[in-house]
């Protein structure tokens, strides 16, 4: 019979500067990069890294005002994250540093256009003018 | 070295029946590089819990896809139910356990007759489908619906099945095997089968790891992440150990899906045995505040389900992190050095689902 685990759930805050150094630690470590989300919290944006382990989910939480959000793309240590930072991109308006393959604000082809981030749209305007 | 061309395949195409589109880099005959590009039908379906109450999201989300629609409810109520701290009855844990393999069956017998039309041979995806009908059948029977079912719910589940139906349910399986070990054998034994298959698009091990590849594509390259080892349902009671494959090629991706079909049918018939009596939902009361990751093992693989809340009746977040968003990355690599003719087997074998990714 299989041997039962339950999940463990760890969220642990991380300041967006430490984020790449961090994650470097948990690849070393052994992990998987589950997935990455934004949340929008008002004039913040939550982003969550999952990396999953044996039965072990560490969750990165990452806040970030929801105005000019940047953050250090991971592509360089989970390649696999350019699907991830893409969509956050075309969805909540984050820009990635040194994204290993960036589709621009293409990653979605709708008529809409993105950004769909109020506080984004707003800057893009306002670039545009 | 050849002259470099790019290919377009898709986001229309013969052996895609949702869109996703690569661009291909040739040289001569040989892929070098694959660029993927999806969102031509994104339905922003995450968004809806700004409008819908926590406990009719479940519907919302079961749309997420029409081929695994049950486990997606499931990955809903498991997040949420995890956010609320309950604990949902036995008998309601072994009901959604059946429906979901269930569910898998469904799911392996159509990515199998795709795979079939994919290399031309129309019978073979013919009977394999019609199989899968048997499949459908005792959906409607025990849910009412074929394809969306809408019987999980947070705290457990909607209908319950009498033992007697559970037993003909037993029997019913015991059909759907005889006939699927006859296709099996073509599918795993057939020479021509075989010559499209066996060496085609290998992802090694480490690749699978360092790609964060899920389902029957990493277990293909024998990387065991099945998520029905986490102590969710009944999979703690049934003994279950998931099914590896060390080829890493189209054929090892092929071999899993056509073995957990057959342990998806020991599973249902184990579950039917040990079935608890008792409660199929518990009352609920509150709503949810905090946070909770759930997971479930999908046809495809692995699916998160991120769900927030801030103790009002909507949700703050709802995220759902689909098997195939995850093996776009592996797909991409193993493309590279492959020859143009085995690309749609190759994109048939990490069993895309766009529809999915597209939530």
């Amino acid at each position: 019979m299989s041997e039962r685990k339950d999940l463990i759930q760890e969220f642990v805050s991380v300041p967006a500067p430490e984020l790449l150094e961090t994650v470097s630690d948990i690849k070393t470590e052994g992990y998987r990069l589950g997935q990455i989300c934004a949340t929008t919290m008002g004039d913040t944006i939550e982003a969550l890294y999952s990396f999953e382990k044996d039965c072990v989910l560490k969750n990165l939480k990452v806040e970030l005002p929801a105005a000019n959000a940047e953050l250090h793309s991971i592509t360089a240590i989970y390649w696999p994250a350019f699907i991830y930072e893409n969509e956050m991109h075309d969805l909540f308006g984050i820009t990635f540093k040194n994204l290993a393959l960036d589709y621009g604000g293409h990653f979605f082809k709708i008529a809409k256009k993105t950004p769909w981030n109020p506080q984004a749209q707003e800057e893009s305007k306002g670039g545009e003018a | 070295m050849g002259k470099r061309t790019v290919i377009p395949f898709g986001p229309q195409h013969p052996v895609l029946p949702e869109p996703i589109h690569l661009d291909l880099v040739i040289e001569d005959e040989t892929v070098v590089e694959a660029i993927p590009s999806i969102g031509f039908i994104h339905r922003g379906l995450e968004k809806l819990v700004e409008k819908n109450e926590w406990p009719e999201m479940v519907y919302v989300i079961e749309r997420v896809c029409g081929i695994c629609s049950f486990g997606h409810g499931w990955g809903y109520c498991k997040s949420v139910e995890g956010n609320l701290g309950i604990t949902v009855p036995p008998r309601a844990e072994y009901l959604r356990t059946i429906w979901h393999e269930l569910g898998r069956i469904h799911s392996h017998l159509l990515w199998l007759g795709l795979l079939a039309d994919g290399f031309g041979f129309e019978s073979l995806f013919m009977h394999t489908w019609r199989i899968r009908e048997s499949v459908l059948d005792i959906f409607e029977e025990t849910t009412g619906g074929r394809v969306i079912f809408s019987v999980c719910k947070v705290g457990g589940v909607r209908r319950d099945v009498s033992n007697e139906k559970l037993a003909e349910i037993a029997k019913m399986l015991d059909g759907i095997r005889k006939e699927t070990e006859e296709l099996s054998s073509v599918f795993l034994d057939d020479i021509s089968v075989k010559n499209r298959l066996v060496g085609v698009g290998t992802l090694s091990e480490q690749e699978a790891i360092d790609l964060c590849a899920v389902g029957p594509v990493a277990r293909g390259s024998g990387v065991n992440n099945d998520v029905r080892y986490d102590g969710h349902g009944a999979y703690p009671e049934l003994g279950f150990e998931a099914i590896l494959e060390d080829g890493g090629d189209c054929y090892a991706r092929c071999k899993v899906r056509v073995r957990e079909v057959f342990q998806s049918m020991d599973l249902i018939k184990k579950a039917i045995e040990i079935m608890p009596d008792g409660d199929i939902d518990i009352k609920i009361k509150g709503n949810p505040e905090g946070e909770f990751v759930g997971r479930m093992e999908q046809p495809r693989g692995e699916a998160y389900y991120y769900s927030k809340g801030d103790g009002s009746k909507f949700l703050k977040r709802m995220r759902v992190r689909t098997p195939t968003n995850a093996n776009i990355p592996a797909l991409v690599k193993t493309l590279q050095g492959c020859d143009l003719a085995d690309v749609p087997m190759l994109v048939l074998t990490i069993d895309p689902c766009i529809s999915c990714t597209e939530r």
